[in-house]
Order: structure tokens, then sequence, then C-alpha cells
């Protein structure tokens, strides 16, 4: 429980400092978890939508696979881009392997599964409300994608935060594909990691309570500019 | 209008629900004007009936012979469903949806849907959600999306099933308003007050048949066929 | 193909292209929780230009990444799989740089006795004869190879519930024995370092085969063209400068000096 408000305590003193450590890797970690959320949601959120919408043969076996990869462990997808990427490795030329692109290609894999499968679950319940109704409108298919993506909107969005959430808490795949460089490829996560094997557990302790503010902060941030959860709007 | 979608022949359609028949054969001409009220006991084919007329069921045999090119028939009508699909948009974005997709500019269609809110009394609750409306008024805004885009033909599936009757009066008031400006109505009703209130023809389904059809004066006072009589008498039909 | 457009994407958006004096160093944990990596980086910079990225790692893991080409040198602590790296053709060759030494840990009451140790065989010899508690690192670093030799030389197989292998770094497995009051054997820095020391004490040290010489071994550029080898020589003669020796020497922990430098001029 001493760790614990000592942690707090710490966190204070690092954000009242402007710490310029600090500063660095929380940057580093929200850019990185950002900018998979980013790439993940241009590939998940059109993909859900479009399998919720298309009829196929071999539709339910994508549907599945997709919600196995949500399980996906992360040392795992880590292990697999460190193959892909190493300099021994097919995409070595790139010379990707320890960058903030290579965990941001990590985090992409962990969670567009994710935030296609929720889109999906979204969009489909939200299909079968408006079937009816857009056929009887005689609108296009595009017209029908559109209101679909448009009316869905708040439920595509919470599957992105999911991803997001998912990309900011991660460290198995970052670790193993950034490497924990200080002034490089460190955040948060390998941050603590870090801390706790050096036995200070104040300092990961209070990074911890960092992360957790950030997370919160993004996701405020974002319903307060998408306006979801005021009063009686969408 | 320039050219008319009807009238509407319907030739021997049929349809079927894994291999069952559920409806028809029904041949029928929909033509003429004024209000046609469907009736008939649950699970006479009312609703499929309706929905097959609109093009939301798969026809399984006959055809359907529309006055017009297939292509412009589907925009001249619409259809209003037992329980209102409501957008999850405000009244007015409700409303203007039909005309978006027409291609009307957003502007003029938020002034017109506006306008056609007023006529069905919801014009002091043009920005709320349409989800937090009462029952009544939900279907009102259904009905002002079907007749925003002036459609020649308007189909209603029981649209007063669940209302009291405050909103139910005020529905039949929208819909005889229609029908006067020259929309033509086919509604189902279980309500014998509501068909002879609004009916001018009556057509009668019995286990998915046709049974009887005739102008309402006549099906109601004097029906000719025993299961109609034991309708409005009120005896269960087996 | 998209893989690769889309790391080029995230790349332009990220901002990260690499400086031509970055460089990658592979290094045991141990030499990064001595705390001594942030005297020497700062310092390297200032007088060769040249910004040293850490992968801290085990020994195991550091050969590895040196043997794929994803670091361009290694700095590690086990000399048998050193021999067998360079042997496969990895890297150019090895030099001593310095060394530090390890300490056997344990309960403060020192239930084995391994206090009156004349030796660290015979200190094993005791934990083991005890069946006191004993973390290992399991995880294949020099450390854990350390142990292994130790218990080869004392003739033990050490099995049974008192022998917990953890599979983790220096840091985690001393949290472990901190959590179960058990021995271990860890680098006197990482050690002196750690922050949860709970009720543990140094309970054995001092005996030369506890020595730990640290390595700096180069990839070789034959194998892979794209290593850096011209800041990696440059780095070569700045650890084996005197300017390194004073500072290697003269890092204290606790006034504890650590390490020991004994690089020889080539």
């Amino acid at each position: 429980m001493n760790d614990i408000w000592q942690g707090l305590a710490q966190a204070a003193r690092l954000i009242v400092a402007r710490d310029a450590d600090l500063i660095e890797i929380a940057t580093l970690s929200l850019q990185v978890s950002l900018g998979a959320t980013l790439v993940a949601s241009l590939i998940g959120l059109p993909l859900g939508a479009w399998l919720a919408i298309n009829r196929f043969r071999v539709r339910r076996v994508v549907i599945a696979t997709m919600n196995a990869l949500m399980g996906l462990p992360p040392v795992v997808v880590g292990l697999f881009v460190y193959v892909l990427f190493s300099r021994s490795g097919p995409f070595g030329v790139l010379g990707l392997l320890f960058t903030p692109t290579a965990m941001v290609i990590a985090q992409v894999i962990i969670i567009t599964p994710i935030v296609a499968s929720i889109s999906h679950q979204a969009i489909r319940d939200l299909w079968a409300d408006y079937h009816d109704l857009l056929i009887s409108l005689n609108a296009s298919r595009t017209q029908r994608i559109k209101a679909l993506l448009w009316d869905g909107r708040r439920a595509l969005m919470t599957a992105s935060l999911a991803g997001f959430g998912r990309a900011i808490g991660e460290v198995g795949a970052i670790m193993i594909v950034g490497g924990n460089i200080d002034h490089a490829t460190r955040v948060l996560t390998t941050a603590i990691a870090l801390e706790t094997g050096k036995g200070e557990f104040g300092m990961a302790l209070a990074l911890g309570f960092v992360l957790i503010a950030l997370a919160v902060l993004v996701n405020l941030t974002v319903h307060f500019l998408s306006r979801t959860e005021r009063g009686s709007r969408w | 209008m320039v050219s008319t979608i009807l009238p509407l022949t319907v030739e021997n359609i049929a349809l079927r629900r894994r291999g069952r028949r559920i409806l028809g054969p029904i041949s029928w001409q929909l033509g003429g004007t004024g209000i046609t009220v469907l009736m008939g006991p649950n699970g006479s084919g009312k609703t499929s009936f309706l929905r097959a007329m609109h093009g939301l069921e798969r026809i399984s045999d006959g055809r359907l012979h529309w006055s017009a090119p297939i292509d412009q028939t589907r925009a001249r009508q619409s259809f209003v469903f037992q329980t209102p699909i409501l957008m999850r948009r405000s009244v007015v974005d409700c409303i203007a949806y039909p005309l978006l997709l027409d291609g009307v500019s957003r502007r003029i269609a938020r002034d017109r849907a506006a306008e056609a809110a007023t006529q069905v009394g919801l014009a002091a609750m043009l920005d709320q959600p349409a989800q937090l409306l009462s029952g009544g008024e939900k279907q009102k805004l259904a009905l002002a999306r079907a007749l925003v885009r002036g459609p020649e033909l308007l189909f209603l599936d029981e649209p007063c099933a669940n209302l009291d009757g405050r909103s139910t009066s005020d529905i039949e008031k929208i819909l005889l308003a229609a029908r006067d400006a020259g929309t033509r109505i086919v509604m189902s009703t279980h309500n014998l007050g509501q068909a002879r209130r609004l009916a001018d023809d009556v057509l009668f389904l019995y286990v998915g048949q046709l049974v009887e059809f005739g102008p309402a004066s006549r099906v109601l006072q004097t029906p000719a066929t025993p299961e109609m009589t034991a309708f409005i008498k009120g005896d269960l039909l087996p | 193909m998209m893989l690769k457009s889309l790391a080029l994407l995230a790349a332009m958006a990220l901002g990260t292209a690499a400086s031509a004096e970055e460089m990658k160093m592979a290094v045991t944990t141990s030499f990064a929780n001595s705390g001594l990596a942030e005297v020497l980086l700062p310092e390297i910079e200032k007088d060769t230009g040249i910004t040293v990225q850490l992968l801290v790692v085990g020994t195991g893991q550091a050969l590895t990444l040196g043997a794929a080409g994803d670091v361009d040198a290694v700095l590690v602590h086990s000399r048998a799989a050193e021999d067998k790296w360079l042997a496969e053709g990895n890297g150019t060759h090895r030099r001593e740089i310095m060394y530090n030494d390890f300490v056997i840990v344990g309960p403060s009451t020192d239930p084995a006795g391994t206090k009156t140790a004349t030796n660290a065989t015979d200190a094993f010899k005791a934990i083991a004869a005890a069946q006191a508690p004993f973390v290992s690192r399991g995880d294949d670093s020099g450390t854990h190879k350390m142990e292994q030799a130790l218990w080869k030389t004392a003739g033990i197989e050490p099995v049974g519930d008192w022998y917990r292998s953890v599979g983790q770094g220096m840091g985690a497995a001393l949290n472990t024995a901190a959590g179960m009051n058990a021995y271990i054997l860890a680098d006197r820095a990482s050690w002196l370092n750690f922050g949860n020391k709970a009720d543990l004490a140094i309970d054995f040290q001092g005996d030369p085969a506890l020595f730990n010489q640290y390595a700096y071994l180069p990839v070789n550029p034959e194998k892979y063209p794209h290593v850096k080898a011209e800041l990696v020589e440059k780095l070569e003669d700045w650890l084996v400068s005197d300017k390194a020796k004073g500072l290697i020497e003269g890092y204290k922990i606790a006034g504890q000096q650590l390490f020991v430098f004994n690089a020889q001029p080539e």
C-alpha cells in the first residue's frame, strides 16, 4: 500500500516538474499507439462494415478467424514481426527493427482484429435494424454503407478506442520489436517493465499512473470532440 | 405527375418460406384512388402481401406489373412499418433523409423536412433524437418521412396497432389529408372501427388467400363470404 | 508489399529517419542495471559524436541479435558462448574491457551458513545441503551460465522444491528472491542498485571464481554490410582508453567500486 502512495506522489512530482524523460516516453507512447490505432481503424472499420453487410461463402470462417485473432498473445506478434524485420529476415533491408515504425506495425497486427470485430458486431446490429427501411427508401449500396457508418459512428469510435486501449497498455510485442532503447524506442509500458526489473516499484507505479491518466485523457478528448456523451444526443 | 406507376397488376403471386406457401396465389389490381384497407386475422398474410407489393419480399411465383418502368417505381412509393424503424438521428434529419437520397441539398431537405414535421404535429421537437419520442410521435415521424417525397402510393402495415385513441385519431387525420391530396393508400388494420372510418375499399385475406374485395360500404355491411361475415361479427375464425 | 507501404507511411508520420552517427549495441541486463551506462553514454557522445542505442537483454539474446545483424556490436560476459559465436563467423574479434564480480545474496540470517564457506563452490554445496530456497535466472544469461558452472564444479544437480528457475532477467529474479527470502546469484552492480532488497543481504563474496569478464564483440561487417563498422571501431577505441578506465574505476555505488578495468592495449 505504501508503494502505491509513493507512486502517486512520484507521478505528481514528475508531472509538476515536467520531467524531460517522462515527456519524451509519454509522447512516444501516444505517437505509437495513436498511429497504430489510426492504421488499424483504416483497415478494421471498413473491413468490419463490409463483413456485416455482405454475404459470401467463407464469411463465417473469416469472422471466426478474426475473433480468434483478438486473443493473439502480443509476445507472439512481437516475435513474428521481429523475424520479418530482422536484418536476416525478408524485410531486413528496410532497417525498421528497433524503430517506432516497427512498434506501430506490431500493434497494428495486434489491434486490427479487435477494431474489425467490434465494428462488425455494431454494424451488423445496425444493419439488422435499418435493413427494411433502407431497402424501402431505395437507398443505393453506397448510400446504405454511408448511412450505417455515419449512424454507427459512436460504436465505431468505441471500436477504435478499444484498439487504442489495448495498444497503449501493450508491452510484450513492442519490447521485442522496439527494444526499449532509451531516447529512441522507450515507451511507458517498457519503461515500467524496466523499473520493475530494477526493483524501483515507486517509479514503476508512477509511470503506471501516468499511463492510466494518459489513456483516460485520450478517451475523454475523443468523447469531447465528438460530443457523444453530451445530453440526449448520440 | 408526369406519368403514373399505377395501376399495379398483381398476377398470381405467391410467397414461400422454407418451402411452405404462406401467401397466394393472389391476383388483384391496384388502381384508382382512395384508401384500400386490408383485413384478416393474424397470419392471414396481410403484412406479407403489403411487403411483397412494395418489393421487400422475394416473390416465389407470379409477377407484379407496374405501369411505369421498374426503376421509376421504387422512388414513387413508400412504406410505414408497424414498429417504426427510426434512424439514430434527430427528428428533422430522419425526415430529411429520403430527400438526401434523391440528391436534394441538405439545407433544402431540412427545410422541407421541417415543413413535413409541422404538418404531422412534430414542429416542437425537430432537434430531438428520434429514438426518444413516444410511440405515437414515432409513428407520426415515420408517416412524415414516408410522405416527404410526395409518393404516389403509400403502404402502411397496421400503423396504429400499438397506439392510444388520441394518436390514432391524429394519424387517421394525416392519412385522410394525404388521400385528399391524391396519394393512393393501401393499409392493413385489425380494427374494424378504423376500417369503417378510413376505407374506400376493403380487401379480406384469409389463410393467405384473397377471399373478398369490394367497396367498403358493401363489404362491411353485407359481406359475401362466410369468413368475412364471421370476422365482422367478431366470431373467432378457426 | 502492403506491409512495406504501411511501414513507409508510418515512418513518414513519425519522422524516424536514423541519423548517421547512431549505432546499436546489445548489452547484458547486469551492465545496464549497474547504472554505469548512464555515466559512459553521455561521455561517449561528447568525445566521439556517437549516439549509442542500448538494447538491454540477456547474454543469449544479445548474441542472437548480433548473429542476426540487428545490432552493430555486443557487450556481454560469457566466455564460452562468445567463443562459439565468433567461431560461427558472427563477429570480427573479442576485446576484454573490464570485469565485475558476482555475489551470493540470501536471507540476512543465512540459514544455510554460506558466510563461513571458504569458496563459492562450498557456499553452493551448503545451500544444496540445507535445501534452502534458491532462485535461478534460468534464462540462458551470463549470470545463469555462471551459476550452472558453479553447480557443476560442486558436483550437484540442482533439482527439488528448493530450486526455483524463474526464466527472467536479473531484476525480476531478485524481486522473486526478495519475495521468497531465497538465495540467488547476482552481479554486484545489479544488487547494489536494486531497490527492493527486503530481508536479503550479501552472504558470500570475494572468490575469484566469481569474477565476471565483460567483452566487446563487433558484428562481422562481411556478413552484414550495413553494420556501422567505422563507428564500432571508434567506440572500441574509446572503451579501452584511459578516459574510459578513469570513469569505469571511478564509478561507485554506496562507496563500493563495481568494475575493474582490464583492457589490454593492442
